[in-house]
C-alpha cells in the first residue's frame, strides 16, 4: 500500500485506541474539526468525544491535565498544534512529569506522549518555526522520538504509545502530505520500534552523516549526488530518537568511516550536532577521526518570513554536500 | 449546604489525635531545620491542620488529592506516618521518597496522593487531569487540587477549571487562604479576594477552616456535588498559618504578633476540638495532655531512630529516572550507572 505521513499517524493513532480503553487523544481542534492539520482526520467520528477530546486554547491547562490523567493509569496522546505552543505548557513537560517518577522515587509514573509538528515550516516565521529537539533531549525522564518516515511514524508512535515513560513525539509538517510506500510488515497493528535504536538507512564507508526528521531525506538525496559527482559513500543514520541517544551506532560507524557530518534544522548552539561533536570527543570514536565533524544546522537567527532569505536559514541539500567535502577534504579521492 | 454536624466522642479523639500528630511533626520540622538536620525548603502547616484531616473525614482513599508545597500534613492524613515524612526531610534513605523528593515532595499513588508540587499553581491543571481520570474511568469519587490564595493569580488555574466545568469534571478546588501569599497580603496581590467567587460562573462557597467538622461537613457537601455529576467547585477554607512562608520568613514583617496571637487564643483548630471534648465530658483535660505526651514522645523517639537511618546510596543517584533502562552519565564521563552508551 501507499500512504501519507499524516496517514501514518492517524492509523497508529487509531490502532492503539482501540488496542488500549486507556489511550486517549487530547488537543486543539483534534476532533470535530479533523485537526489542524488533519492527522486526526475520521478519529471524532469513529471513536466519539470519549475517546477525543477537543480542548479550549489552553495549553497550560490540558498539558497538565493530561499529565494528571496519566499518572491516575491513563496514556493520552496529548497533541500540541505545533511543539511551539509547547513553551506555554513546558513547565508540566519538564517539572510536573518528566520528574515525576524521580521525585517520587518510582511511586509516580506518567505513561504520556506528547505530539505534534515541529522545526520548520513553510512561510510562518519565527514564533511557528523552531526545532525543540535539543531542548527537550537535554531533560531526564522524557524519550524524545524523532521519526522521519512511515515506518518510523507508524513503528516509533506504537512504541511511544505503549512505553511507560513520557514520550515527546517531534513531527514534521512538511512530511505529513509525502506519500511513500508502505510494505506489509510495517501496517501490522504490534509493528512497533525500539525507543534507543538508531536506523542505518544507507550504508557507506566514506563518511557518517547522522540526521533526524525531514533532513534524513535531504541527507539520503545529498549521498546520492555524493556518490554520483564525488565517488564519496556516505553512511547515513536516521537518529530516530535523540533521547536516549543510540550513541553505540554512530560510534561504530564512525570508527568505520572515519568522518562524520551530523545535520539537522535547529539551531546549532547546543544543539543535537553538539552533543554528537562531544560524544566523538568523549568516546573512542576520537581515536578513528580522520577529520574534524561537520555540524549542519539551522542558521543561528530567528526564522525569517520571506522565502527568499527562509531558505539561508535552513539546511539544504546542498548545504550537506558542502559539509561532506569539508569533512572528506584530503580523503583519497578514487 | 449543611447547618450542623453530628459527631460523637470516637471521632473528636481520632481528629485530636491525629491533628496533634500534625502539629508535632511541624513543630519538630522547625527544630530539626534549625539543627540544621534538615536543609533546603521547608513550609510548615501549623495552624492549617483542619483542613488537611477535616478533608480526610470527608473523603476517602479512592479520591484524588493533589496539593503545593505545604504538604507534610496531607502525607500524614493519606496515609504517610511522621517518621516517613521526617526521615525524608532528615535526607534518609528511609524517607517517603527516599531522599530524593525533599520536603516539598510527598507522593502515594496507592493512596491517591499526587504530592506535593513545588511550582507555585501547577498543581491545579495536574489536579484537574486527575480528576478527568475519574470521570473517564467512570468513577464515583472526586479530585481535591488544593492551592493557596498567593497561588490563585497563577492563570493556568483559570484554563483548568474552565475546562472542568466544560466537561463537568469531579474536581474540588480548595483554596486554602491564609491571608498572605509568601509576604503579600491578600489586598496587595488580587484585585477580588473573595477567592470562592473567581471560578466565572462555577459556583463556590467560603467557610472556617479552622473546625474541623465545618471542613469535614463542607467537604461532604462538595464530594456529594461531584459525584452527582454537577461539576467543579470553588471553596475557600478561611485558615491561618502560624510559622513564615518557609524557614527563611520569619512571619513578622508583613503582619503582627498580635494577629498571630490572636488566631491562636480564638482559631486555633486543636484547641477548638480539644473545647468540644471537654464540654461535652468526653475526655478530660489530663487524658488529652496524655496523648500530646504521648505523640511528644514517639516523634521524639522516632527522630533518634532516624538520625541512624542510612543515608542515601549511591547508586540511588541513578535510579528512579525512568522506567525504561538507559545510559545515564555521572558528574565525569566513565561514571557510567549502567549499559552501554
Amino acid at each position: 500500500v501507499e500512504m501519507t505521513c499524516r496517514d501514518a499517524i492517524n492509523t497508529a493513532m487509531c490502532e492503539e485506541i482501540e488496542r488500549d480503553p486507556n489511550v486517549f487523544l487530547m488537543g486543539e481542534e483534534v476532533g470535530q474539526y479533523n485537526g489542524a492539520y488533519k492527522v486526526s482526520k475520521g478519529m471524532y467520528d469513529k471513536y466519539g468525544p470519549s475517546r477525543i477530546w477537543d480542548t479550549p486554547i489552553s495549553e497550560t491547562g490540558f498539558t497538565g491535565i493530561g499529565v494528571g490523567a496519566g499518572f491516575m493509569g491513563l496514556r493520552p496522546i496529548i497533541e500540541f498544534m505545533t511543539w511551539n505552543f509547547s513553551l506555554q505548557a513546558i513547565d508540566h513537560i519538564i517539572n510536573s512529569c518528566a520528574k515525576g517518577h524521580y521525585m517520587s522515587a518510582g511511586d509516580l509514573k506518567c505513561p504520556i506522549v506528547f505530539r505534534g509538528i515541529n522545526g520548520v515550516s513553510a512561510g510562518v516565521a519565527a514564533q511557528h518555526s523552531q526545532c525543540f529537539a535539543s531542548w527537550y533531549a537535554s531533560v531526564p525522564g522524557l524519550k524524545v522520538v524523532t521519526p522521519w518516515n512511515i515506518e518510523d511514524l507508524r513503528g516509533l508512535l506504537k512504541a511511544s504509545i505503549r512505553d511507560e515513560d513520557p514520550v515527546v513525539f517531534l513531527e514534521n509538517e512538511m512530511m505529513y502530505g509525502v506519500t511513500m510506500s508502505a510494505p506489509d510488515h510495517i501496517m501490522d497493528k504490534d509493528f512497533v520500534l525500539p525507543l534507543n535504536k538508531a536506523k542505518i538507512e544507507r550504508e557507506g564507508t566514506d563518511v557518517t552523516i547522522t540526521a533526524f526528521s525531514k533532513m534524513v531525506g535531504f541527507s539520503l538525496e545529498a549521498a546520492e549526488i555524493l556518490k554520483r559527482d564525488f565517488d564519496i559513500s556516505a553512511e547515513v543514520i536516521n537518529l530516530r530518537v535523540i533521547r536516549p541517544l543510540d550513541r553505540n551506532t554512530i560510534v561504530q560507524s564512525v570508527k568505520k568511516t572515519n568522518r562524520i557530518v551530523s545535520v539537522e534544522e535547529g539551531w546549532p548552539q547546543s544543539g543535537v550536532g553538539s552533543e554528537i561533536a562531544a560524544l566523538m570527543m568523549e568516546s573512542e570514536a576520537f581515536d578513528y577521526l580522520d577529520a574534524p565533524l561537520e555540524r549542519i544546522a539551522g542558521a543561528d537567527v530567528p526564522m525569517p518570513y520571506s522565502v527568499s532569505i527562509e531558505r539561508l536559514a535552513v539546511p539544504q541539500v546542498d548545504n550537506i554536500i558542502k559539509g561532506v567535502l569539508k569533512a572528506c577534504h584530503g580523503k583519497k579521492q578514487r | 449546604m449543611p447547618k450542623a454536624a453530628v459527631t460523637n466522642k470516637q471521632e473528636l479523639m481520632a481528629y485530636f489525635t491525629r491533628m496533634t500528630l500534625c502539629r508535632r511533626t511541624e513543630i519538630v520540622a522547625d527544630n530539626l531545620y534549625k539543627a540544621k538536620l534538615i536543609r533546603g525548603f521547608c513550609h510548615l502547616y501549623d495552624g492549617q491542620e483542619a483542613i488537611a484531616e477535616g478533608m480526610e473525614a470527608a473523603l476517602t482513599y479512592e479520591d484524588a488529592i493533589i496539593t503545593a508545597y505545604r504538604d507534610h500534613c496531607q502525607a500524614i492524613c493519606r496515609g504517610d506516618t511522621p517518621y516517613r515524612v521526617l526521615a525524608e526531610m532528615m535526607q534518609k534513605r528511609t524517607g517517603s521518597t527516599a531522599g530524593k523528593g525533599g520536603s516539598m515532595h510527598y507522593y502515594n499513588s496507592k493512596n491517591n496522593f499526587y504530592g506535593g508540587n513545588g511550582i507555585v499553581g501547577a498543581q491545579l491543571p495536574v489536579g484537574t487531569g486527575l480528576a478527568f481520570a475519574l470521570k473517564y474511568q467512570k468513577k464515583p469519587n472526586c479530585a481535591v487540587a488544593m492551592y493557596g490564595d498567593g497561588a490563585a493569580n497563577q492563570g493556568q488555574l483559570y484554563e483548568a477549571a474552565n475546562m472542568a466545568a466544560l466537561w463537568k469534571l469531579p474536581i474540588l478546588y480548595v483554596c486554602e487562604n491564609n491571608l498572605y501569599g509568601m509576604g503579600t497580603s491578600n489586598e496587595r496581590a488580587s484585585a477580588n479576594t473573595k477567592f470562592y467567587t473567581r471560578g466565572d460562573g462555577i459556583p463556590g462557597f467560603k467557610i472556617d477552616g479552622q473546625n474541623v467538622l465545618v471542613v469535614r461537613e463542607a467537604m461532604k457537601f462538595a464530594k456529594n456535588w461531584c459525584v452527582a455529576g454537577k461539576g467543579p467547585l470553588f471553596i475557600e477554607f478561611s485558615t491561618y498559618r502560624y510559622h513564615g512562608h518557609s524557614m527563611s520568613d520569619p512571619g513578622v514583617t508583613y503582619r503582627t504578633r498580635e494577629e498571630i496571637n490572636e488566631v491562636r487564643a480564638n482559631r486555633d483548630p486543636i484547641e477548638i476540638v480539644r473545647k468540644l471534648l471537654l464540654e461535652n465530658s468526653w475526655a478530660s483535660e489530663g487524658e488529652l495532655k496524655d496523648i500530646e505526651k504521648k505523640i511528644r514522645a514517639e516523634i521524639d523517639a522516632d527522630v533518634e531512630k532516624i538520625k541512624n537511618d542510612p543515608e542515601p546510596y549511591p547508586e540511588d543517584l541513578y535510579t528512579n529516572v525512568g522506567i525504561g533502562k538507559h545510559y545515564i552519565r555521572g558528574i565525569n564521563h566513565p561514571d557510567l550507572s549502567q549499559l552501554e552508551y
